[in-house]
């Protein structure tokens, strides 16, 4: 009965909310221009379901090989680091000075390098920028985690560096890497609406543009349902890295 | 002859020393002292994970003739019992085969067969120990350095692991240095205690009983007559 009710109480307080709004717009005449109705909302969501989840998946995708470039790159690069502490030294205020730099200032670059034809890889690479720093600090991180008393038992044995990379730093690292990726899912989301935004419309089809058309037409419903698959997307996308990582690091550990 | 030898041997961050120490090939040294005295450094300077600001280490050197056991069994968590205990023999080249067989034997050595396939968090405190005993011992070592193993373990559990390591120190013969804070451990496992304090060697007893040990030592009046020896010549120097 306790559980029933911790399970309860979350969407009992999202109705209550969804009510007071309803009934709050219904009684002071709000126009739905200004905010709409839950009710209006779930009618755009209904109505423009295949237009939205068109856009969705599109967003969603250029999101996802966003992650797939920036882990392959971060990773990569963390490895190549973790190799000799001078590399790090050089690399670190390069990797610090690229990630101080907002997304939106780089995006018109990016976009001129993509070429004004293939705005989605404008898209995908701006995600990409946004996704690859916490995989990359995880991994640092994560490289240096080592059990120091392991170190030891590594210098001891006269491990070479290949050694204790492979057979020390990268295992002892895999925890924090997926939790950068789990981190990376939800930013790369949110990096392909930016970089959507600022791509400009081309033939770029994602949610983003969907919101600004709806802005353009005050076809506020529309935004909000955008808004919110937007949101169930960096829930799912968020989700699905964690039983990931739940998953893994059962294996892991062994229990 | 010697295992190891430290002659005239000073860390200056550690405030230890100088000191000499030697231990011959077989012997089982205790190092006891209170915490901070310097025996963990002691340790390390012993297998060559630190370097002495002045004075001479002789130890055994080549591949895999030091190991060492930690306070905590200090194993790869992601990996199992077997893969742990074959750690040292990979390291060193040996391939996969070759070296999984000597770590099973190593476990089944500490009285871990059958527990290969196990993850560290699937084992006990105690098992864990082993396994970090297995490993250490797989190279046949020389020399074989144990810093406080025993801390965090229950008294059942200490008592038996004690008299394991006495009965695989009788099969290899490896000299082993002991270091703890506790009096009666220290008297027990060797045949020569060091009392360590202020950074100094305070006292050397030797204990005058067959390794391993016959039942019921710890209740005999020799045994504790020593204990008491080593607690005063301890309390001597953490008072000086």
């Amino acid at each position: 009965m306790r559980r029933l009710l911790d399970l309860l109480a979350p969407f009992a307080l999202i109705a209550l909310l969804l009510a007071v709004w309803e009934i709050a717009v219904l009684a002071l005449h709000v126009p739905p221009y200004l905010l709409p109705a839950p009710s209006a909302i779930v009618l755009a969501l209904v109505a423009d379901a295949p237009l939205l989840t068109v856009s969705a998946w599109h967003t969603l995708s250029m999101a996802l090989w966003a992650l797939v470039i920036a882990s392959l790159l971060a990773t990569g690069v963390a490895l190549l680091i973790g190799l000799s502490t001078l590399l790090e030294k050089a690399v670190q205020p390069l990797a610090v000075a690229l990630q101080v730099t907002p997304i939106v200032a780089i995006a018109p670059l990016v976009n001129i390098w993509a070429g004004l034809d293939h705005p989605e890889r404008a898209v995908i690479g701006l995600a990409a920028v946004v996704a690859f720093f916490p995989i990359f600090s995880g991994a640092l991180t994560g490289l240096k985690s080592a059990d120091p008393d392991l170190e030891r038992l590594f210098n001891l044995y006269g491990a070479s560096r290949l050694q204790r990379l492979v057979r020390l730093r990268l295992p002892s690292a895999a925890p924090f890497i997926l939790e950068g990726h789990k981190v990376a899912a939800g930013l790369a989301v949110i990096g392909a609406v930016v970089a959507e935004f600022v791509s400009g419309s081309g033939g770029s089809q994602g949610l983003a543009w969907r919101l600004l058309e709806a802005a353009n037409r005050l076809q506020t419903a529309r935004m909000f349902a955008a808004l919110l698959i937007l949101g169930v997307m960096g829930v799912l996308a968020h989700a699905a890295f964690q039983a990931l990582e739940t998953w893994t690091l059962k294996r892991w550990r062994g229990r | 002859m010697t295992a190891a030898r430290l002659q005239g041997v000073a860390v200056r961050y550690a405030r230890l020393g100088p000191l000499d120490l030697s231990v011959a090939p077989g012997e089982i040294v205790s190092l006891v002292g209170p915490s901070g005295c310097g025996k963990s450094t002691l340790l390390r300077l012993l297998a060559g994970l630190e370097a002495p600001d002045a004075g001479t280490v002789e130890r055994a050197a080549g591949p895999g003739e030091t190991a060492v056991v930690f306070q905590a069994p200090t194993l790869m968590p992601w990996a199992n019992a077997l893969d742990n205990a074959a750690l040292p023999l990979r390291l060193s080249g040996l391939a996969r085969p070759q070296a999984h067989a000597q770590a099973g034997e190593a476990l089944a050595a500490v009285g871990l067969a059958g527990a290969e396939g196990r993850k560290p968090a699937q084992l006990s405190g105690g098992m864990a120990m082993r396994v970090s005993l297995a490993r250490a011992l797989v190279t046949r070592p020389r020399l074989l350095l144990l810093d406080e193993p025993f801390a965090a373990l229950d008294e059942i559990t200490r008592r038996t692991l004690a008299e394991d390591i006495h009965r695989l120190w009788a099969e290899l013969k490896p000299a082993i240095v002991f270091v703890t804070h506790n009096v009666e451990e220290a008297v027990y496992m060797a045949s020569r205690v060091v009392v360590l304090g202020a950074g100094a060697v305070q006292a050397q007893m030797t204990v005058d009983a067959p390794l391993p040990r016959p039942p019921g030592f710890r209740a005999d009046a020799a045994f504790r007559h020593r204990v008491e020896q080593v607690s005063s010549a301890l309390a001597q120097g953490v008072a000086a």
